[in-house]
């Protein structure tokens, strides 16, 4: 039924999404977890900066990590030079593209199950001799599981569809960077692309629907758990 | 009095300032103190939880907090038990890995063994249960269980009954009177209910505006007459020790023994011997200076009078000694003139309704 350029597609999408969950996810925890419980100097900016790829348009967010991460960016140099680590046009880059604008919306959950977890419990278990990590991973985690759930539903789902970042960081490469979006874009660009382009399409459908509900069902979690 | 617990702290927050100097040996010691009176705070930083200004805090010669020296241990070193005004049950965890946390997570190996405390506290039957299926009283049992399975040197208990309505206060009571007697640890109990620290209590401290108003023997300070603005003046009364010496089968009665006086009260079922607890309250408590004849009331006890305290409205407050104990009697300051009670005098307390708070089982 989907033809092989369809199934490459989807393959590579769901490749390139689980790397930038992966990468992203021990960054969103941390970020998550100080913007809810962290007072610090410079909150504000972080905060700008953690929100941003949701507002700008997806082609500048691609640009500036082209500027960042591109063969003649600083830290682009820098990781070619010491690692041997390409990213721009390669699967890697739309991942790292994929990543960045699915950041936001994987934090926030996060941040919002972190600042719903009641500190009183911690208080509790460091009085029955938890150390604070301790406290951390059979506590806080667990109780901000929820939301840690819905973040990653939607983060997923985005980096899978994402589309203005990557084709302007990774281009659209077949087999390397041509993900799910890209290739309903191309197929669009085809005159007997319609049919490819509807069953890439539902696809997507699908699968962002899942996504979604998934992290529906996971938030709706957060407010029925939250019991001291 | 052998300190357990030694508490020397000041803190001054949102203008409120607390400055406590105060004590906790074996057994139970209450923490007497109207809402606001700065109880829980002193608990937070016995615990760990709140950081006090300045003082010093020792428990068992482990100093917990001292500013001079610039020792604030952090609360999992601390060992000491907390159970809170609500239970902060961890609502993901059932009910027995909620008690064993303090095991599995704050690696407290040498706890006592789960099934004595489940039986100390009734919780067998509830251990596979999630804290969120369990009552206000049956949480509040698990969170006790939980505090005691993490092997502390003092348990602190702050208000553990206020949350919850009279009927499961009554429910609950029973089981912490167990906790008081079998567990063995020493502990703080903070609560403004004047029932449950003569029930439980063999120490007692007021607090009062941020201070220690009074602190001693339970028996002593509850019947010290000038706490009555601190304790409130209805629930005012007294704590004795006595012991059954005989029942009266036939009229359903026991006969007591205060120090030698003879007391009859309501039938307890309790062997010839044991040493029980009586409250008496001042207004139930009535003076003559003859034994009088034909009167209903079976209890007169001579009585020596210690003290007197005339107050603004129409009310005397006398504290009087049956042998070494007090006998606090609130009559009104027309009869103490007209009686011409002095110190010193002696006279005859008809005593006509007495509550037996506790047999008092392992000690005294």
């Amino acid at each position: 039924m989907l033809s092989a350029e369809a199934l490459s597609a989807l393959a590579l999408s769901l490749k390139v999404a689980a790397l930038a969950m992966a990468v992203a996810l021990p960054l969103a925890l941390t970020a998550g977890y100080g913007l809810a419980r962290w007072r610090f100097p410079g909150k504000g900016l972080v905060t700008v900066l953690v929100y941003l790829p949701l507002v700008l348009p997806p082609v500048v967010t691609g640009y500036l990590l082209l500027i960042i991460f591109g063969p003649n960016g600083a830290i682009g140099r820098w990781l070619e030079q010491s690692l041997g680590l390409v990213l721009a046009f390669r699967w890697t880059g739309a991942a790292l593209a994929a990543g960045v604008m699915a950041f936001p919306l994987l934090v926030r959950p996060i941040a919002l199950a972190f600042a719903a977890v009641d500190k009183r419990l911690e208080d509790a278990a460091g009085t029955l001799g938890a150390k604070p990590g301790i406290v951390f991973f059979t506590l806080t985690l667990p109780l901000a599981a929820p939301g840690i759930f819905a973040g990653v539903a939607l983060g997923f789902a985005k980096a899978l569809g994402e589309f203005g970042a990557t084709i302007t960081f990774a281009a659209n490469i077949p087999g390397e960077t041509r993900t799910l979006a890209l290739a309903v874009h191309t197929a669009l660009q085809r005159p007997d692309g319609d049919m490819l382009a509807i069953g890439l399409s539902l696809i997507a459908l699908s699968v962002g629907a899942l996504a979604v509900g998934l992290s529906e069902f996971a938030a709706s979690r957060i407010r029925g758990d939250r019991r001291a | 009095m052998t300190a357990v617990l030694e508490v020397d702290v000041q803190h001054r927050a949102g203008g409120f300032a607390l400055d406590v100097g105060a004590s906790a040996g074996d057994g139970v010691t209450a923490l007497f103190g109207r809402s606001g009176a700065g109880k829980s705070t002193l608990v937070g930083m016995i615990a760990g939880l709140v950081k006090p200004a300045t003082g010093r805090i020792v428990l068992n010669d482990r100093v917990l907090f001292d500013s001079k020296n610039g020792i604030n241990l952090p609360a999992p070193q601390r060992r000491v038990g907390v159970v809170f005004q609500e239970a902060r049950l961890f609502p993901h965890l059932s009910v027995r890995r909620n008690l064993l946390y303090g095991q599995w997570a704050g690696g407290r190996r040498d706890a006592p063994d789960l099934g004595a405390v489940c039986s100390l506290l009734g919780l067998d039957a509830i251990l596979e249960r999630s804290p969120d299926t369990l009552s206000g009283g049956e949480a509040q049992r698990v969170a006790i269980g939980r505090a005691l399975l993490s092997a502390p040197d003092i348990l602190l208990l702050d208000e553990p009954l206020s949350q919850l309505d009279g009927a499961r206060r009554a429910d609950i009571l029973p089981w912490l009177d167990r906790l008081a007697h079998e567990a063995g640890t020493p502990i703080v109990y903070v609560s403004h209910a004047f029932d449950e620290i003569t029930r439980l209590a063999d120490n007692l401290i007021v607090i009062s505006d941020g201070g220690v108003l009074a602190s001693g023997p339970v028996e002593e300070v509850i019947s010290r007459i000038d706490l009555g603005p601190a304790t409130g003046r209805h629930e005012a009364g007294s704590l004795l020790r006595g012991e059954i010496i005989g029942h009266d089968e036939t009229y359903g009665l026991t006969r007591l023994s205060l120090d030698g006086a003879n007391l009859t009260v309501p039938a307890i079922a309790a062997p010839a011997g044991t040493a029980v607890r009586l409250r008496i309250r001042a207004r139930d408590v009535a003076l003559a200076l003859e034994p009088p004849a034909k009167i209903s009331v079976r209890n007169i006890i001579p009585v020596t009078i210690a003290e007197i305290a005339l107050e603004e409205g129409p009310f005397a407050e006398v504290l009087t000694k049956i042998g070494e104990q007090n006998l606090r009697v609130r009559i009104t300051r027309r009869s103490a003139e007209e009686l011409g009670l002095a110190p010193g005098a002696h006279a005859y307390a008809l005593i006509k309704s007495v509550a037996i708070v506790r047999r008092a089982l392992a000690r005294s």
